[in-house]
């Protein structure tokens, strides 16, 4: 092709040379326009509405959108709800809830995933089985995975009553059914389901140490410990950052899990933020609330990734 | 060449105009009736437009239910894409007609007579500003009482008749080794036992005041914090894993002979019918001991879009085929609940519809007649989610006393006002 425009280009110069240049600015051109809707999709639909829903936090919309801005109400409402704490407003059991899920959650994952991808990169035999037994948990959707649970840590259905009738009479394990615990077999389904993914990073983190470098510890004596704890985790730093942010947003928009395993808990003890959100925009026809509940979650969000992305950024120049 | 084309896209657009000009055979229909009982109960209405020369189509709702059809429907609307009708509850009619989506049936309401054959506390929901914009399909009690019968002469026990009654009745079957009562622990349902609990200690005036005007006084009184008070005892003879059940699960207790007695709005007769139980024989249908004469109601209705001309005729129809007797007669029958208008014959009901529709009729006159705040009836979804809020953290010991649920029913109904 190339060969035939600078031919073309040596006989006839003042033709050739501009359909060249349409070209060769059609091909500068190209990405942008493949690029365009997409980018157009985002602005509106993520970064539009996202202006939108804090326009809308400032209004008095209840069932329907209103326009008109009655000021920040809706956040002072939520201000006030964060410190009912006796008996719980639903606002400041969700922020709790929030704060208890999230923290297990991600811890939970993290040690779990790593511990799991250190036993399997023992060199083990079926290992290509194991793998995967362990990753499709993440295939399922919220929705399976807190049904099942649902079913397997209700009281009169699941282990409980199996264990009764094993003849173990006096297991007790009713956790769904009680406020104070409810959130907590959340915790257990939500790391049922993430932790073997978290697993497969860890494990390509690790497939990727260089083996000299354990094999020089170990003639310098490291013991298993110590070279695990001394060397491989401080090397799979960088894993540790992209897991946690990947846990961190998974928790944050937790909504599925919640009402699929508990439809709320006890007296709603078992809401998130996002639970919270939904409610108050599509069943209590107070939207203005939902979007300012909505709003502090996208600014916790930020505050986590905001961060993350500075930290990325400021080392590529490196 | 350019006149050709003109010519022809004005013949095409003329065409497509003609066909627009046609009325439009179809009823577009959002609705959550995909049950059983509720599918088969619906057929009825879409044979009886079908006759008419009406199809039918479901407007598609993914996952079901009605908080997710209420999202598609706002959806719709929002786009300016409004079906023909929607089934709707209480205060969300009164929503959407305020901001003006809905249509108007007032002519035919004349001409069908529904302003004298329809209950005025349901026209409460189906008038909006002296226009109907609504056709009520059925009327629902709550305040009823599902016994199951081999278990009551098991243990000996008769029709309790007030709330004392009651609890001596529950003693007995604990005392037989029997759930006394089943409950699941959802917030809807236990503020719906809520709301009888309510009509039966302080009164039909009582019931009125605090639950449809709102009244603080009456929220914050005495008489609520015995309401409180007794729903705790009755709470205590729930069995322990109640929590987060879902009401039919809790029927099927009563049906199976695990519970005696479940409190619940009449569409638990539904699965008693489903599961082959004749009133009287299998099952007995009391209303809560001390509301005898009085109802708590909620209703199911479509509500009416305000659609293009071409679209309204199907609407009428629609509306029209909801409201004749025949449709309100075999529709209920099925669905558990009595008909929306008080002059349809009873003669095909079982003996707890025939004891509903002489118990609505009577309510009616007698001014007896109250919207359930647990379903939604007796005040905007704010305040009614709000109270579910404030008995279900009671039920469940977030909030500890019948003095601080008191407190705080009065707080989150003044917030969410």
């Amino acid at each position: 092709m190339s060969t035939v425009a600078t031919s073309q280009i040596k006989l006839t110069p003042e033709h050739a040379r501009p359909r060249a240049s349409v070209r060769s600015r059609l091909q500068d051109a190209l990405p942008k326009i493949v690029l365009a809707p997409s980018f157009a999709i985002t602005i509106v639909f993520v970064y539009g509405f996202i202006l939108w829903t804090i326009y809308l936090s400032f209004t008095n919309s209840k069932t329907f959108p209103s326009y008109v801005i009655t000021g920040s109400r809706a956040y002072q409402r939520l201000w006030r709800w964060t410190f009912d704490t006796d008996p719980p407003s639903s606002w400041y059991t969700s922020i709790t809830n929030m704060g208890i899920f999230g923290f297990l959650y991600i811890l939970i994952c993290l040690a779990l995933g790593l511990f799991l991808a250190i036993l399997l990169d023992q060199k083990i035999r079926g290992e290509g089985v194991l793998r995967p037994i362990y990753l499709y948990p993440m295939a399922l959707s919220f929705i399976v995975t807190g049904v099942a649970w649902k079913w397997f840590l209700d009281p009169g259905l699941g282990l409980e009553q199996t264990l009764h009738q094993w003849g173990w009479t006096s297991f007790h394990f009713d956790w769904i059914k009680n406020k104070d615990f409810v959130i907590y077999t959340v915790v257990i389904a939500g790391v049922w389901q993430a932790s073997g993914f978290i697993m497969a990073m860890f494990l390509a983190g690790l497939r990727g140490i260089d083996g000299e470098i354990m094999k020089a510890a170990q003639i310098d004596g490291a013991t298993t410990f110590q070279l695990y704890r001394r060397i491989v985790i401080p090397l799979l730093r960088p894993i540790f950052l992209s897991a946690f942010i990947v846990l961190a947003h998974l928790a944050i928009k937790s909504y599925d899990l919640v009402v699929a395993l508990t439809s709320g808990g006890p007296g709603g003890s078992a809401w998130l933020p996002s639970n919270f959100m939904y409610e108050y925009t599509f069943k209590r026809n107070e939207m203005a609330v939902g979007s300012a509940s909505a709003v502090i979650m996208l600014m916790t969000i930020v505050a986590i990734i905001v961060p993350y992305l500075y930290s990325e950024l400021r080392e590529k120049p490196r | 060449m350019l006149r050709k084309l003109l010519i022809g896209t004005a013949l095409a657009s003329g065409l497509a105009f003609a066909a627009h000009a046609e009325d439009v055979k179809e009823v577009q229909m959002l609705h959550w009736w995909t049950s059983g009982g509720e599918a088969a109960a619906l057929n009825v209405l879409k044979g009886d437009l079908a006759k008419e020369g009406y199809a039918w189509k479901d407007v598609p709702v993914a996952g079901g239910g009605g908080d997710a059809a209420m999202t598609a429907l706002k959806a719709m609307v929002a786009a300016g894409n409004y079906p023909t009708a929607s089934q709707m509850l209480g205060y969300t009619v009164l929503d959407y007609a305020a901001a003006g989506v809905m249509g108007d049936l007032t002519e035919t309401a004349k001409k069908e007579g529904w302003d004298k054959s329809v209950p005025a506390a349901l026209q409460k929901f189906s008038v909006y500003d002296g226009k109907w914009v609504a056709a009520p399909v059925n009327v629902h009690s709550v305040n009823w009482l599902w016994i199951n019968k081999a278990v009551m002469d098991k243990i000996g026990g008769t029709e309790p008749k007030t709330f004392d009654d009651f609890v001596a009745l529950l003693d007995k079957a604990k005392a037989a080794g029997v759930i006394p009562l089943a409950l699941g622990g959802q917030n809807w349902q236990e503020a719906t036992m809520f709301d009888s609990v309510v009509l039966s200690t302080g009164g039909p005036e009582f019931y009125k005041k605090a639950f449809n005007d709102l009244d603080d006084e009456s929220l914050k009184s005495d008489t609520m914090k015995k309401s409180f008070d007794n729903l705790a005892k009755l709470v205590t003879y729930v069995d322990p894993n109640f929590s987060g059940r879902d009401w039919n699960l809790a029927t099927a207790m009563v049906i199976k002979g695990d519970a005696l007695v479940q409190v619940m709005g009449d569409w638990a007769k539904g699965e008693f019918n489903a599961a082959k139980k004749t009133p009287g024989t299998d099952f007995l249908c009391y209303r809560f001991p001390g509301t005898e004469g009085s109802v708590v109601y909620n209703s199911d209705m479509f509500g009416m879009f305000n659609v293009p001309d071409d679209r309204k005729a199907a609407q009428v129809a629609l509306a029209t085929a909801t409201l004749s007797k025949s449709f309100q007669s075999a529709f209920n029958v099925v669905k558990g609940s009595v008909p929306a208008r008080t002059d349809v014959p009873d003669t095909d009901f079982d003996a707890c519809g025939k004891k509903g529709i002489a118990d609505l009729k009577a309510a009616n006159e007698g001014g007896t007649l109250f919207g359930s705040l647990a379903q939604g009836y007796g005040a905007p979804p704010a305040v009614a989610n709000a109270y579910k809020d404030v008995v279900s953290k009671f039920v469940h010991g977030q909030i500890k006393t019948s003095d601080e649920a008191v407190t705080e029913l009065v707080k989150a109904i003044d917030d969410a006002k």
